[in-house]
Protein backbone atom coordinates (compact mmCIF):
# COMPACT_ATOMS: atom_id res chain seq x y z
CA UNK A 1 0.00 0.00 0.00
CA UNK A 2 3.08 2.56 1.21
CA UNK A 3 4.82 1.28 -1.75
CA UNK A 4 2.69 2.34 -4.48
CA UNK A 5 1.09 5.73 -3.04
CA UNK A 6 4.87 6.42 -2.29
CA UNK A 7 5.70 5.93 -6.10
CA UNK A 8 2.88 8.69 -7.01
CA UNK A 9 4.34 10.97 -4.04
CA UNK A 10 7.53 10.56 -6.26
CA UNK A 11 6.11 11.57 -9.72
CA UNK A 12 3.77 14.82 -8.05
CA UNK A 13 7.21 17.02 -7.90
CA UNK A 14 8.54 15.99 -11.76
CA UNK A 15 5.22 16.61 -12.60
CA UNK A 16 4.59 19.52 -10.58
CA UNK A 17 8.47 20.79 -12.03
CA UNK A 18 6.88 19.76 -15.67
CA UNK A 19 4.73 23.08 -15.00
CA UNK A 20 6.89 25.31 -13.57
CA UNK A 21 9.71 24.53 -15.98
CA UNK A 22 7.73 25.78 -19.15
CA UNK A 23 7.18 29.21 -18.18
CA UNK A 24 9.78 30.01 -16.53
CA UNK A 25 11.58 31.48 -20.06
CA UNK A 26 8.52 34.47 -20.00
CA UNK A 27 9.59 35.91 -16.64
CA UNK A 28 12.64 37.08 -15.00
CA UNK A 29 11.54 36.27 -11.54
CA UNK A 30 10.66 32.92 -10.21
CA UNK A 31 7.30 31.90 -11.39
CA UNK A 32 5.35 30.43 -8.50
CA UNK A 33 1.87 29.93 -10.03
CA UNK A 34 0.09 27.81 -8.22
CA UNK A 35 2.73 27.19 -5.49
CA UNK A 36 1.41 29.30 -2.94
CA UNK A 37 -1.82 30.38 -1.51
CA UNK A 38 -3.86 33.60 -2.58
CA UNK A 39 -3.10 37.08 -1.35
CA UNK A 40 -4.86 37.04 2.37
CA UNK A 41 -4.36 38.80 5.31
CA UNK A 42 -6.24 41.00 8.13
CA UNK A 43 -3.83 43.75 8.89
CA UNK A 44 -3.57 47.77 9.71
CA UNK A 45 -2.43 49.91 7.16
CA UNK A 46 -0.35 53.19 7.44
CA UNK A 47 -3.33 55.52 8.14
CA UNK A 48 -4.68 52.78 11.38
CA UNK A 49 -7.27 52.02 9.10
CA UNK A 50 -7.74 47.83 9.41
CA UNK A 51 -7.55 46.05 6.26
CA UNK A 52 -7.90 42.69 4.35
CA UNK A 53 -6.44 41.64 1.43
CA UNK A 54 -9.77 41.87 -0.55
CA UNK A 55 -9.09 45.72 -0.56
CA UNK A 56 -6.26 45.52 -3.15
CA UNK A 57 -8.22 43.14 -5.15
CA UNK A 58 -8.09 44.63 -8.98
CA UNK A 59 -4.62 45.36 -8.47
CA UNK A 60 -1.53 43.67 -9.15
CA UNK A 61 0.22 43.80 -5.42
CA UNK A 62 3.98 43.36 -4.98
CA UNK A 63 4.28 41.79 -1.15
CA UNK A 64 7.28 42.88 0.66
CA UNK A 65 8.07 42.18 4.79
CA UNK A 66 10.61 44.65 6.27
CA UNK A 67 10.84 47.26 9.44
CA UNK A 68 11.03 50.75 9.27
CA UNK A 69 14.16 51.52 10.88
CA UNK A 70 16.05 48.48 9.07
CA UNK A 71 19.19 50.82 7.35
CA UNK A 72 19.47 49.02 4.25
CA UNK A 73 17.84 46.09 2.38
CA UNK A 74 14.58 47.90 3.25
CA UNK A 75 15.10 51.04 1.77
CA UNK A 76 16.91 49.61 -1.25
CA UNK A 77 14.13 47.07 -1.78
CA UNK A 78 11.50 49.55 -1.58
CA UNK A 79 13.29 51.81 -3.79
CA UNK A 80 13.78 49.54 -6.64
CA UNK A 81 10.07 48.62 -6.29
CA UNK A 82 9.24 52.83 -5.95
CA UNK A 83 11.18 53.28 -9.37
CA UNK A 84 10.19 49.98 -11.74
CA UNK A 85 6.67 51.00 -10.72
CA UNK A 86 7.15 54.42 -11.84
CA UNK A 87 8.95 53.06 -15.04
CA UNK A 88 5.20 51.67 -15.72
CA UNK A 89 4.11 55.37 -16.59
CA UNK A 90 0.36 56.14 -16.69
CA UNK A 91 -0.20 51.74 -16.09
CA UNK A 92 1.58 52.32 -12.52
CA UNK A 93 -1.70 52.79 -11.13
CA UNK A 94 -2.65 49.37 -11.81
CA UNK A 95 -0.11 48.26 -9.14
CA UNK A 96 0.50 48.33 -5.44
CA UNK A 97 3.49 47.94 -3.19
CA UNK A 98 2.53 46.41 0.10
CA UNK A 99 5.52 46.94 3.15
CA UNK A 100 4.46 44.28 5.57
CA UNK A 101 6.27 46.14 8.64
CA UNK A 102 7.48 43.45 10.65
CA UNK A 103 8.38 45.42 14.32
CA UNK A 104 5.23 46.88 15.43
CA UNK A 105 6.61 48.08 18.77
CA UNK A 106 8.69 50.56 16.62
CA UNK A 107 7.17 50.94 13.14
CA UNK A 108 3.26 51.38 14.25
CA UNK A 109 4.40 54.87 15.19
CA UNK A 110 6.27 56.01 12.24
CA UNK A 111 4.86 53.56 9.74
CA UNK A 112 2.42 56.73 7.76
CA UNK A 113 5.44 59.33 7.52
CA UNK A 114 7.79 56.50 6.16
CA UNK A 115 5.62 54.98 3.62
CA UNK A 116 4.58 58.55 2.42
CA UNK A 117 8.54 59.08 1.61
CA UNK A 118 8.50 56.44 -0.90
CA UNK A 119 5.76 56.59 -3.50
CA UNK A 120 1.90 57.10 -3.57
CA UNK A 121 1.67 53.66 -4.40
CA UNK A 122 3.18 52.44 -1.32
CA UNK A 123 0.67 50.79 1.43
CA UNK A 124 2.74 50.35 5.28
CA UNK A 125 0.74 47.49 6.81
CA UNK A 126 1.19 46.13 10.37
CA UNK A 127 -0.49 44.61 12.95
CA UNK A 128 -0.17 42.70 16.19
CA UNK A 129 2.31 39.49 16.48
CA UNK A 130 -0.17 37.33 15.83
CA UNK A 131 -1.81 38.58 12.55
CA UNK A 132 2.00 39.08 11.63
CA UNK A 133 3.25 36.00 12.10
CA UNK A 134 -0.06 33.97 10.28
CA UNK A 135 0.80 36.45 7.31
CA UNK A 136 4.42 35.10 7.29
CA UNK A 137 3.47 31.83 7.85
CA UNK A 138 1.04 31.48 4.89
CA UNK A 139 3.85 32.87 3.12
CA UNK A 140 6.83 30.84 4.43
CA UNK A 141 8.50 33.91 5.16
CA UNK A 142 9.90 34.62 8.81
CA UNK A 143 10.99 37.15 11.08
CA UNK A 144 12.86 37.38 14.61
CA UNK A 145 14.31 40.36 16.69
CA UNK A 146 18.01 40.21 17.36
CA UNK A 147 19.18 41.41 21.18
CA UNK A 148 19.08 44.84 21.68
CA UNK A 149 22.49 47.04 21.65
CA UNK A 150 23.55 49.35 24.25
CA UNK A 151 21.06 52.16 23.02
CA UNK A 152 18.46 50.06 22.66
CA UNK A 153 18.59 50.05 18.87
CA UNK A 154 17.81 45.83 17.33
CA UNK A 155 18.13 43.63 14.20
CA UNK A 156 15.61 42.50 13.21
CA UNK A 157 15.87 39.23 10.72
CA UNK A 158 13.26 39.04 7.75
CA UNK A 159 12.73 38.18 4.41
CA UNK A 160 14.14 39.59 0.66
CA UNK A 161 11.32 38.37 -1.05
CA UNK A 162 8.71 40.17 -3.11
CA UNK A 163 5.82 37.76 -3.68
CA UNK A 164 3.83 39.22 -6.75
CA UNK A 165 -0.27 38.73 -7.03
CA UNK A 166 -2.70 39.31 -9.94
CA UNK A 167 -5.80 41.22 -9.63
CA UNK A 168 -7.39 38.17 -8.60
CA UNK A 169 -5.28 37.71 -5.58
CA UNK A 170 -3.88 34.90 -6.94
CA UNK A 171 0.50 34.42 -6.55
CA UNK A 172 2.75 35.04 -9.71
CA UNK A 173 5.69 36.01 -9.39
CA UNK A 174 9.10 35.87 -6.66
CA UNK A 175 11.27 38.24 -7.17
CA UNK A 176 14.55 38.33 -5.01
CA UNK A 177 16.88 40.51 -3.87
CA UNK A 178 18.81 40.38 -6.45
CA UNK A 179 16.34 41.68 -9.71
CA UNK A 180 17.33 44.29 -11.30
CA UNK A 181 14.73 47.54 -11.37
CA UNK A 182 14.42 46.71 -15.16
CA UNK A 183 13.05 43.27 -15.43
CA UNK A 184 10.82 44.55 -12.05
CA UNK A 185 9.10 46.77 -14.65
CA UNK A 186 9.05 44.03 -17.80
CA UNK A 187 7.90 41.34 -15.01
CA UNK A 188 4.78 43.96 -14.07
CA UNK A 189 4.38 44.72 -17.74
CA UNK A 190 3.67 41.55 -18.23
CA UNK A 191 1.20 41.16 -15.48
CA UNK A 192 -0.69 44.07 -16.69
CA UNK A 193 -1.07 42.75 -19.79
CA UNK A 194 -2.14 39.17 -19.27
CA UNK A 195 -4.34 40.10 -16.67
CA UNK A 196 -6.49 43.08 -18.65
CA UNK A 197 -6.18 40.39 -21.94
CA UNK B 1 14.97 33.24 33.43
CA UNK B 2 12.85 32.22 35.89
CA UNK B 3 11.37 28.60 35.70
CA UNK B 4 7.75 29.40 34.57
CA UNK B 5 9.51 31.20 31.57
CA UNK B 6 11.90 28.29 31.02
CA UNK B 7 8.64 26.16 31.04
CA UNK B 8 6.50 28.27 29.16
CA UNK B 9 9.15 28.62 26.37
CA UNK B 10 9.86 24.34 26.62
CA UNK B 11 6.12 24.47 26.15
CA UNK B 12 6.14 27.12 23.42
CA UNK B 13 8.75 24.93 21.65
CA UNK B 14 7.18 21.37 21.98
CA UNK B 15 3.84 22.46 19.98
CA UNK B 16 3.63 22.17 16.32
CA UNK B 17 4.85 25.25 14.23
CA UNK B 18 2.08 23.77 11.31
CA UNK B 19 -0.08 21.34 12.63
CA UNK B 20 -0.45 17.72 10.99
CA UNK B 21 -2.81 15.43 12.13
CA UNK B 22 -1.87 12.65 9.76
CA UNK B 23 2.08 12.61 11.30
CA UNK B 24 0.58 12.42 14.87
CA UNK B 25 -2.25 9.83 14.01
CA UNK B 26 0.53 8.42 12.44
CA UNK B 27 2.96 8.11 15.29
CA UNK B 28 0.67 7.56 18.44
CA UNK B 29 -0.71 4.91 16.07
CA UNK B 30 2.92 2.86 15.76
CA UNK B 31 3.57 3.91 19.06
CA UNK B 32 -0.12 2.05 20.85
CA UNK B 33 0.32 -0.78 18.08
CA UNK B 34 4.54 -1.11 19.58
CA UNK B 35 3.20 -1.03 22.93
CA UNK B 36 0.50 -3.16 22.14
CA UNK B 37 2.88 -5.79 20.46
CA UNK B 38 5.91 -5.44 23.17
CA UNK B 39 3.47 -6.33 25.70
CA UNK B 40 2.20 -9.51 24.00
CA UNK B 41 5.00 -10.88 22.64
CA UNK B 42 7.59 -9.94 25.20
CA UNK B 43 9.82 -7.55 23.89
CA UNK B 44 13.80 -6.78 24.89
CA UNK B 45 14.12 -3.63 26.79
CA UNK B 46 17.04 -2.53 24.61
CA UNK B 47 15.05 -3.03 21.35
CA UNK B 48 11.87 -1.02 22.74
CA UNK B 49 14.58 1.99 24.23
CA UNK B 50 15.78 2.24 20.34
CA UNK B 51 12.51 2.05 18.83
CA UNK B 52 11.18 4.82 21.19
CA UNK B 53 13.89 7.09 20.48
CA UNK B 54 13.30 6.69 16.64
CA UNK B 55 9.37 7.65 16.47
CA UNK B 56 9.70 10.34 19.24
CA UNK B 57 12.55 11.70 17.24
CA UNK B 58 10.62 11.53 13.87
CA UNK B 59 7.51 13.75 15.54
CA UNK B 60 10.49 15.80 16.97
CA UNK B 61 11.33 16.85 14.19
CA UNK B 62 8.35 17.21 12.20
CA UNK B 63 5.76 18.27 14.86
CA UNK B 64 7.71 20.73 17.09
CA UNK B 65 9.20 24.31 16.71
CA UNK B 66 11.78 22.34 14.66
CA UNK B 67 10.09 22.14 11.49
CA UNK B 68 9.94 26.17 11.94
CA UNK B 69 13.98 26.54 12.29
CA UNK B 70 13.93 23.55 9.70
CA UNK B 71 12.41 25.94 6.86
CA UNK B 72 14.05 29.14 7.83
CA UNK B 73 18.05 27.49 7.87
CA UNK B 74 19.59 25.20 5.80
CA UNK B 75 21.54 23.65 8.25
CA UNK B 76 18.53 22.88 10.44
CA UNK B 77 17.09 21.82 7.23
CA UNK B 78 19.92 19.03 6.78
CA UNK B 79 19.75 18.02 10.52
CA UNK B 80 15.90 17.76 10.24
CA UNK B 81 16.63 15.30 7.00
CA UNK B 82 19.48 13.79 8.99
CA UNK B 83 17.29 12.50 11.45
CA UNK B 84 14.31 11.76 9.27
CA UNK B 85 16.28 9.61 6.89
CA UNK B 86 19.31 8.36 8.73
CA UNK B 87 19.01 8.50 12.61
CA UNK B 88 15.30 7.76 13.38
CA UNK B 89 14.61 5.02 10.58
CA UNK B 90 17.75 3.63 11.93
CA UNK B 91 17.09 2.86 15.33
CA UNK B 92 13.63 1.88 14.62
CA UNK B 93 15.19 -0.59 11.78
CA UNK B 94 18.08 -2.35 14.12
CA UNK B 95 15.51 -2.58 16.59
CA UNK B 96 13.87 -5.16 14.53
CA UNK B 97 10.11 -4.16 15.48
CA UNK B 98 8.39 -6.00 12.58
CA UNK B 99 7.44 -9.19 14.58
CA UNK B 100 6.27 -7.01 17.58
CA UNK B 101 4.42 -4.52 15.56
CA UNK B 102 2.65 -7.35 13.82
CA UNK B 103 1.84 -9.00 17.17
CA UNK B 104 0.42 -5.54 18.29
CA UNK B 105 -1.39 -5.82 15.09
CA UNK B 106 -5.64 -6.64 16.52
CA UNK B 107 -6.31 -10.16 14.43
CA UNK B 108 -8.96 -8.77 11.90
CA UNK B 109 -6.58 -6.32 10.66
CA UNK B 110 -3.99 -9.15 10.46
CA UNK B 111 -6.57 -11.47 8.36
CA UNK B 112 -8.21 -8.74 6.09
CA UNK B 113 -5.70 -5.94 5.65
CA UNK B 114 -2.58 -7.26 5.83
CA UNK B 115 -2.47 -10.51 4.79
CA UNK B 116 -4.50 -9.90 1.27
CA UNK B 117 -1.67 -6.91 1.33
CA UNK B 118 1.06 -9.19 1.37
CA UNK B 119 -0.49 -11.76 -0.72
CA UNK B 120 -0.87 -8.97 -3.52
CA UNK B 121 1.32 -9.93 -6.39
CA UNK B 122 2.13 -6.06 -7.62
CA UNK B 123 2.92 -4.96 -4.03
CA UNK B 124 5.17 -8.38 -3.33
CA UNK B 125 7.02 -7.53 -6.65
CA UNK B 126 7.44 -3.83 -6.29
CA UNK B 127 8.17 -4.65 -2.27
CA UNK B 128 10.76 -7.04 -4.17
CA UNK B 129 12.26 -4.51 -6.20
CA UNK B 130 12.85 -1.56 -4.06
CA UNK B 131 14.02 -3.93 -1.76
CA UNK B 132 16.94 -5.06 -3.92
CA UNK B 133 20.18 -3.98 -2.09
CA UNK B 134 21.46 -1.76 -5.00
CA UNK B 135 18.19 -0.28 -6.10
CA UNK B 136 17.51 0.60 -2.49
CA UNK B 137 20.69 2.34 -2.25
CA UNK B 138 20.20 3.91 -5.48
CA UNK B 139 16.93 5.25 -3.83
CA UNK B 140 18.46 5.86 -1.15
CA UNK B 141 21.10 8.72 -2.10
CA UNK B 142 18.97 9.85 -5.58
CA UNK B 143 16.35 11.30 -2.95
CA UNK B 144 18.92 13.23 -1.22
CA UNK B 145 20.50 14.15 -4.51
CA UNK B 146 16.72 15.49 -5.99
CA UNK B 147 15.62 17.32 -2.84
CA UNK B 148 18.69 19.47 -3.27
CA UNK B 149 18.85 20.34 -6.54
CA UNK B 150 18.66 24.20 -6.05
CA UNK B 151 15.61 24.95 -8.20
CA UNK B 152 14.12 21.67 -6.75
CA UNK B 153 14.77 22.88 -3.21
CA UNK B 154 13.15 26.04 -3.84
CA UNK B 155 9.92 24.69 -4.42
CA UNK B 156 9.88 22.82 -2.23
CA UNK B 157 10.27 25.11 0.69
CA UNK B 158 7.58 27.60 -0.75
CA UNK B 159 4.84 24.80 -1.63
CA UNK B 160 3.48 22.88 1.68
CA UNK B 161 2.01 19.72 0.09
CA UNK B 162 5.72 19.76 -1.93
CA UNK B 163 7.56 20.08 1.44
CA UNK B 164 5.52 17.37 3.20
CA UNK B 165 5.66 15.30 0.18
CA UNK B 166 9.90 15.81 0.39
CA UNK B 167 9.63 15.24 4.54
CA UNK B 168 7.17 12.06 3.92
CA UNK B 169 9.22 10.32 1.33
CA UNK B 170 12.48 11.24 3.70
CA UNK B 171 10.91 9.46 6.35
CA UNK B 172 9.37 6.40 4.49
CA UNK B 173 12.79 6.12 2.28
CA UNK B 174 14.72 6.10 4.99
CA UNK B 175 12.80 3.02 7.34
CA UNK B 176 12.67 0.77 4.03
CA UNK B 177 16.45 1.09 2.96
CA UNK B 178 17.54 0.67 6.90
CA UNK B 179 15.00 -2.05 6.71
CA UNK B 180 16.63 -3.53 3.60
CA UNK B 181 19.80 -3.27 5.44
CA UNK B 182 19.12 -4.89 8.87
CA UNK B 183 16.05 -6.98 7.96
CA UNK B 184 17.27 -10.72 8.20
CA UNK B 185 15.09 -12.13 4.54
CA UNK B 186 14.77 -10.90 1.47
CA UNK B 187 10.46 -10.02 0.81
CA UNK B 188 9.25 -13.35 -0.13
CA UNK B 189 12.51 -15.39 -0.18
CA UNK B 190 13.09 -17.81 2.75
CA UNK B 191 16.66 -17.64 2.10
CA UNK B 192 19.07 -15.00 3.78
CA UNK B 193 20.74 -12.42 2.21
CA UNK B 194 24.60 -12.42 2.34
CA UNK B 195 25.87 -9.84 4.59
CA UNK B 196 28.86 -8.57 3.01
CA UNK B 197 26.00 -7.68 -0.43
CA UNK B 198 24.68 -5.37 2.40
CA UNK B 199 27.95 -3.92 3.55
CA UNK B 200 28.57 -3.36 0.12
CA UNK B 201 25.61 -1.02 -0.24
CA UNK B 202 26.42 0.55 3.04
CA UNK B 203 29.89 1.18 1.72
CA UNK B 204 28.92 2.58 -2.22
CA UNK B 205 25.86 4.96 -0.40
CA UNK B 206 28.90 6.55 1.58
CA UNK B 207 30.89 8.17 -1.63
CA UNK B 208 27.86 10.14 -3.46
CA UNK B 209 26.85 11.35 0.30
CA UNK B 210 30.46 12.35 0.53
CA UNK B 211 31.20 14.10 -2.45
CA UNK B 212 27.58 15.90 -2.32
CA UNK B 213 28.37 17.35 1.39
CA UNK B 214 31.53 18.67 0.35
CA UNK B 215 30.79 20.19 -2.68
CA UNK B 216 27.93 22.24 -0.55
CA UNK B 217 30.27 22.77 2.53
CA UNK B 218 32.82 24.00 0.23
CA UNK B 219 30.79 26.20 -2.65
CA UNK B 220 31.50 29.88 -1.98
CA UNK B 221 28.34 31.34 -2.92
CA UNK B 222 25.07 30.42 -1.68
CA UNK B 223 23.35 27.61 -3.46
CA UNK B 224 19.96 27.87 -1.96
CA UNK B 225 18.46 31.17 -2.27
CA UNK B 226 15.40 30.17 -0.89
CA UNK B 227 16.80 30.85 2.66
CA UNK B 228 17.99 34.54 1.91
CA UNK B 229 14.32 34.75 0.56
CA UNK B 230 12.42 33.93 3.17
CA UNK B 231 14.63 34.82 5.39
CA UNK B 232 16.86 33.11 7.74
CA UNK B 233 16.21 33.11 11.40
CA UNK B 234 19.50 32.10 13.19
CA UNK B 235 21.80 35.36 13.36
CA UNK B 236 24.80 33.46 10.97
CA UNK B 237 25.86 34.24 7.59
CA UNK B 238 24.40 32.08 4.27
CA UNK B 239 27.93 30.91 4.20
CA UNK B 240 28.07 29.79 7.52
CA UNK B 241 24.58 28.27 7.25
CA UNK B 242 25.18 26.04 4.26
CA UNK B 243 29.08 25.22 5.26
CA UNK B 244 27.08 23.59 8.38
CA UNK B 245 24.73 21.97 6.81
CA UNK B 246 27.04 20.77 3.59
CA UNK B 247 29.26 18.84 6.93
CA UNK B 248 25.82 17.34 8.06
CA UNK B 249 25.02 15.87 4.92
CA UNK B 250 28.66 14.95 4.66
CA UNK B 251 30.14 13.32 7.88
CA UNK B 252 27.42 12.02 10.34
CA UNK B 253 25.40 11.06 6.75
CA UNK B 254 27.90 8.93 6.31
CA UNK B 255 28.85 7.61 9.27
CA UNK B 256 25.90 6.09 9.71
CA UNK B 257 26.94 3.68 6.95
CA UNK B 258 29.98 3.10 9.24
CA UNK B 259 27.73 2.45 12.31
CA UNK B 260 25.60 0.08 10.17
CA UNK B 261 28.41 -1.48 8.83
CA UNK B 262 29.57 -2.22 12.70
CA UNK B 263 26.24 -3.69 13.50
CA UNK B 264 25.89 -5.95 10.34
CA UNK B 265 29.35 -7.10 10.99
CA UNK B 266 28.71 -8.17 14.46
CA UNK B 267 25.39 -9.85 13.29
CA UNK B 268 27.20 -12.08 10.72
CA UNK B 269 29.61 -12.58 13.41
CA UNK B 270 27.09 -13.65 15.66
CA UNK B 271 25.62 -15.95 13.21
CA UNK B 272 28.57 -17.60 11.86
CA UNK B 273 29.34 -18.72 15.27
CA UNK B 274 26.55 -20.02 15.59
CA UNK B 275 26.18 -22.29 11.87
CA UNK B 276 29.69 -23.19 12.87
CA UNK B 277 28.69 -24.65 16.27
CA UNK B 278 28.68 -28.73 16.12
CA UNK B 279 24.76 -29.45 15.72
CA UNK B 280 23.51 -32.13 14.88
CA UNK B 281 21.98 -32.31 11.11
CA UNK B 282 18.47 -32.81 12.45
CA UNK B 283 18.76 -30.35 14.92
CA UNK B 284 19.46 -27.80 11.99
CA UNK B 285 16.73 -28.78 9.38
CA UNK B 286 14.44 -28.34 12.96
CA UNK B 287 15.34 -24.80 12.92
Amino acid sequence: MSQSKHLILWLLPLFLLGCSGEASNQWHGHDITGVMPDLEFELTDHTGQPVTAEDYRGKITLMFFGYTSCQHVCPVALSKLAAATRELGDQADKVEILFVAVDPKRDKKVLDDYVTEFTPDLVGLTGTQKQLKAVAKRYRVAFSYEKPREDGFYIVNHSGAVFVFDPQGKVRLLIDEQAKTANITEDLRNLIEQSSG
Amino acid sequence: MTLPTILEQSVAFLLPYDFSPTVLLVCIGAGLLYQRGWRKAGGGLGQAVMFWIGLVAIYVVLQTQFDYYGQHSFFMHRLQHLVLHHVAPFLIAVSAPAAILAAGLPEPIHRYVVTPLRRNWLLRHVYAAIQEPLVAGAIFVGLIYFWLIPSVHFYAMLNVPLYNTMNWGMAIDGLLFWWMIFNLRAPGASDMRHYGYRLLVLFLVMFPQIALGAYIALSDHDLFGIYAACGRILPITPLTDQAIGGLLTWVPAAMMSFVGGLVLVHRWNRRSRHVEKPVSPTLRCAR
